[in-house]
């Protein structure tokens, strides 16, 4: 009876597959690009790379990277698209990673692609640590403006701040290291010591803070600026402010997993990636693209932020990273009892 | 006296059933041992480990002591927890007693109310409380404190998810009561605190340690609660999810893990105890105790029912009335935008789809597993005289996964299923691998209900059924099941609900094509979506509410032909 049904499932779908099976190869890409970006960039790269069909496994970062370390034994992504680069440096040292330098990879600017030979990851565009300000309710509670990441240490902030804990958020480590990259470690240390009197919570996720602004809960959030333009799009009342005193960056990037099956059309899709249409696509939500001379479409971006870019040096971070979060945990997880 | 006569009696059993019931309990052990301890035991082994795969013995756990914050945590996790507790058993004690013992009118609807936390996903109590105590909140008036996030936040939504749990324990404990004891008593003319302090207590005395055990360890482990509403305030279960999601220390995380399961082992210890203090509540001879009229009794039970349903549905209301909201609270417009899934997840509707499809398949499914497996336990002893260690194995492996938290148990089962040896790794990736998860993570609540029910029988009724050369499986069939039957629909219901509305474990788990609609909640609210999120959330609150009422038909329908019994 069961074996019945098989079988007539399987002739249902006989002449559909056996023609599909010969032209696409489906590819597991895991991602933590935003929902609403999976849809056009399948479409973009189904559409470039005829031969290929992707499909998604979409989480937050610490989730996707979490599984893709766990399932290091026997790995189930074929293409990591849309990851940010601490935790595909993360998953380089673990040897996690196919070396392989896409078609057009080196046109992308130096401190956007991995400086292997041959390449372990590609970059796609730059995201940045913004402050979301809610405007109605910093005339409620008669909040100044601020315009650099020092402002927010005026004792009028006191208990209006929320910001990502940096071990439970990518968003949040990025953020230190910026003010690690613009201020010096030791000065970054005493900047947090004071900005800490100012903050209400340190939240797990790193859109919670810009989210909450955006309800009101808070008056100032410090996240990324994809959710806070995004956000902003929505109707809420936040300004998108990008700090004055320089910002830290992070980039979201490709890889290919090694040990895949799919080794020769995930190479297409790697390919693809750092294609001129894909950055066109990228840059319907991002405004820094790893290619330089695309222009980027993005409304309701702060124009100027590229020049604040704090340098940082990712390897020599990420390499840092379990160091300065034992020290931040030290230092403020210990003190959170609410105030 | 019913023990006495029937230890002699069962002794004489047909060895086919000897043989059948053994059978019985090594494929239930087999089965917990696959999908539960295998998987911990490769999860935990990480905790003596370090990060290349080395064996370190205990420097993980040097480490952690050594960490002020994390102890802190612990401390923090412990407190919270028994407040959440001392809170919630006499509120969920009083709750059942009106079911059990009063004339409350509307019994149904109340038992109904009762259930609402546990048919939401736990995100939508804690958007609630947001709309109504956060910082722009309705009723932020009434807050004493400064703000709601951290502790006070935690444990209001603590009692009010655990309430269900605890308040279904309670009034079945309450249920059971033998009418003969309260006619004996009143004859001896005992007052009315006297009789509740030295029957109605003592024979309440197992729920009540149940209860306040499963809230307890609930609370230590729920991770999604504090991470929305109890802002920096440090527990083990966000430390947890630090290590783990943060910092991808799986050695750490399992070193917490660890950790975690010392508090609840401690309370199963406590109810072990209880439970060696108590007998079958129900014998061959007892008779169901119906409560008669009484204002003085009624009418304040019946009040403090109607606050408490009162409140309950007063904060699910909140969040249906969020979901249909344009933008809280600036928009405050109405419309059925939110509802349009696909704008906001890839998944959309079908993610509906995905989940209704696994919590059918984990109810049925778990359903005859967790009764059968409950039942072999139960009555496998009695018929085959020992086996005492493999039933006290299984026992164990049965209450454990209360004190998992769902992160683990997800990062086990990718660990244990995703390795290249495992035979059984086809199952990753796939629907099943989802309801594997869902059913061991559950698996605790149903065992205890299943075997609560299965205690109440007297085990007389076994052995009068193999004096008279009925085999061990028709007397299941024909006795034992349709007297369970309330209590196996109300399994197969937990076990839809629970299904329905879980995160932590399977969101490591689901693959491109199996996206649950819990998981969409989460990701909608992450993304700032959080109206989209409540209505998703609503959306399956609605699916679970006609689950309900199914069970309760059904139960209503079959009640008439097996449950004649308890009328007097």
């Amino acid at each position: 009876m069961r074996f019945a049904f098989i079988a007539a499932g399987l002739l249902a779908v006989l002449p559909l597959t056996e023609a599909e099976a010969q032209s696409r190869t489906r590819l597991t890409v895991y991602t933590a690009l935003e929902n609403e970006q999976l849809a056009p960039f399948k479409a973009a790269a189904e559409a470039a790379v005829r031969d290929i069909e992707v499909v998604w496994v979409r989480d937050s970062t610490g989730v996707i990277t979490a599984r893709l370390i766990a399932e290091r034994q026997n790995p189930r992504a074929d293409v990591v698209w849309g990851l940010s680069v601490y935790s595909l440096l993360q998953m380089e040292a673990l040897e996690m990673l196919e070396g392989y330098t896409p078609a057009g990879a080196d046109a992308l600017r130096a401190n956007m692609r991995s400086d292997r030979s041959p390449m372990t990851w590609t970059g796609m565009d730059a995201f940045v640590s913004t402050i979301c300000f809610n405007t109605a309710v910093a005339a409620q509670r008669n909040l100044p403006r601020p315009t650099s990441w020092a402002d927010l240490l005026d004792p009028r902030f006191r208990n209006q701040v929320a910001m990502p804990n940096p071990s439970s958020s990518g968003t949040g480590f990025l953020t230190v290291a910026g003010w690690m990259g613009s201020m010096g470690e030791a000065n970054a240390w005493t900047y947090m010591t004071r900005l800490h009197d100012n903050i209400q919570v340190y939240t797990h996720s790193g859109s919670a803070p810009c989210n909450n602004a955006a309800r009101g809960e808070y008056g100032v959030g410090i996240s990324l600026d994809m959710r806070a333009v995004t956000l902003r799009n929505q109707g809420a009342p936040i300004e998108v402010i990008i700090p004055t005193d320089g910002v830290g960056f992070d980039l979201e990037g490709t890889a290919i997993m090694r040990g895949t099956r799919n080794l020769d059309a995930a190479k297409r899709l790697a390919d693809f990636a750092v294609s001129r249409p894909a950055m066109e696509q990228y840059g319907r939500f991002y405004a820094l693209l790893a290619m330089p001379g695309v222009d980027a479409t993005v409304r309701n971006y702060p124009p100027e932020f590229a020049q604040r870019l704090v340098n940082v040096n990712f390897r020599e971070t990420a390499l840092q990273r379990d160091r300065i979060l034992r020290e931040w945990s030290q230092r403020f997880d210990g003190k959170s009892a609410p105030r | 006296m019913s023990d006495v006569l029937a230890g002699p009696l069962v002794r004489v059993e047909a060895s086919a059933d000897q043989r059948l019931m053994r059978a019985g309990l090594w494929l239930a052990g087999g089965f917990l041992l696959l999908a539960l301890g295998l998987p911990m035991a490769v999860l935990l082994s990480r905790a003596f480990e370090d990060q290349s795969g080395h064996f370190v013995g205990l420097a993980n756990f040097a480490t952690y002591v050594s960490t002020p914050a994390l102890l802190r945590s612990a401390w923090n996790s412990i407190w919270t927890a028994a407040l959440t507790m001392v809170i919630v058993v006499p509120l969920a004690f009083t709750y059942g007693y009106a079911l059990a013992r009063s004339r409350l009118p509307f019994k149904p609807v109340f038992r109904a109310v009762m259930l609402l936390p546990i048919l939401a996903p736990s995100l939508l109590p804690a958007l609630s409380l947001i709309y109504l105590f956060g910082n722009q909140g309705m009723l932020r008036w009434m807050l004493p404190m400064e703000n709601i996030y951290g502790a006070p936040g935690i444990i209001v939504a603590q009692v009010f998810s655990t309430f269900p749990s605890a308040a279904i324990i309670l009034s079945v404990a309450l249920a059971t009561a033998d009418a003969r004891l309260y006619e004996a008593a009143e004859a001896l003319k005992a007052g009315r605190a006297r009789i509740f302090a030295t029957v109605t207590l003592p024979g309440a005395r197992f729920g009540i340690v149940s209860a306040a055990v499963v809230t307890f360890t609930a609370v230590v482990t729920d991770f999604g609660i504090p991470k929305v509403i109890g802002g920096q305030f440090p527990v083990l279960a966000t430390d947890v999810y630090k290590q783990v999601v943060g910092l991808q220390d799986f050695n750490m995380g399992a070193v917490v893990g660890l950790v975690l399961l010392l508090p609840a082992l401690l309370a199963f210890a406590l109810q072990r105890w209880a439970e060696g203090k108590r007998a079958a509540t129900l014998t061959g001879r007892a008779v169901p105790l119906v409560p008669k009229r009484r204002l003085a009794r009624d009418l304040p039970l019946t009040l403090f029912c109607v606050a408490m349903a009162g409140v309950l549905v007063g904060i699910v209301a909140v969040a249906a009335w969020g979901s249909l909201v344009r933008f809280w609270p600036w928009n405050l417009s109405l419309t059925l935008d939110n509802y349009d899934f696909g704008r906001f997840d890839s998944s959309g509707w079908g993610a509906v789809g995905t989940s209704i499809r696994m919590a059918l398949t984990t109810a049925c499914i778990g359903t005859a597993i967790v009764f059968l497996g409950a039942y072999v336990m139960e009555r496998a002893p009695r018929l085959s005289g020992g086996d005492g260690a493999l039933r006290g194995a299984v026992g164990l492996l049965a209450t454990v996964p209360l004190a998992i938290p769902g992160l683990v148990l997800g990062l086990a089962y990718i660990l244990f299923f995703n390795h290249p040896a495992n035979p059984l790794g086809f199952l990753y990736g796939t629907l099943a691998i989802l309801v594997l998860n869902s059913l061991v993570h559950f698996y605790t609540v149903g065992h205890l209900a299943a075997t609560t029910a299965i205690r109440q029988l007297d085990p007389e009724f076994e052995a009068v059924g193999a004096s008279l050369k009925v085999p061990v499986w028709e007397t299941l069939r024909r006795v034992t099941l349709p007297i369970c039957l309330p209590a196996i629909l109300e399994i197969w219901v937990y076990l839809f609900v629970t299904a329905m509305t879980t995160v932590s474990g399977v969101i490591f788990l689901y693959g491109p094509d199996t996206k649950p609609a819990s998981v969409s909640v989460v990701h909608m609210d992450e993304a700032g979506q959080a109206s989209a999120a409540a209505a998703m959330a609503c959306v399956l609150l609605g699916v679970a509410i006609l689950a309900k009422l199914a069970q309760m038909g059904v139960g209503a329908l079959t009640a008439r032909r097996t449950q004649g019994w308890r009328r007097r």
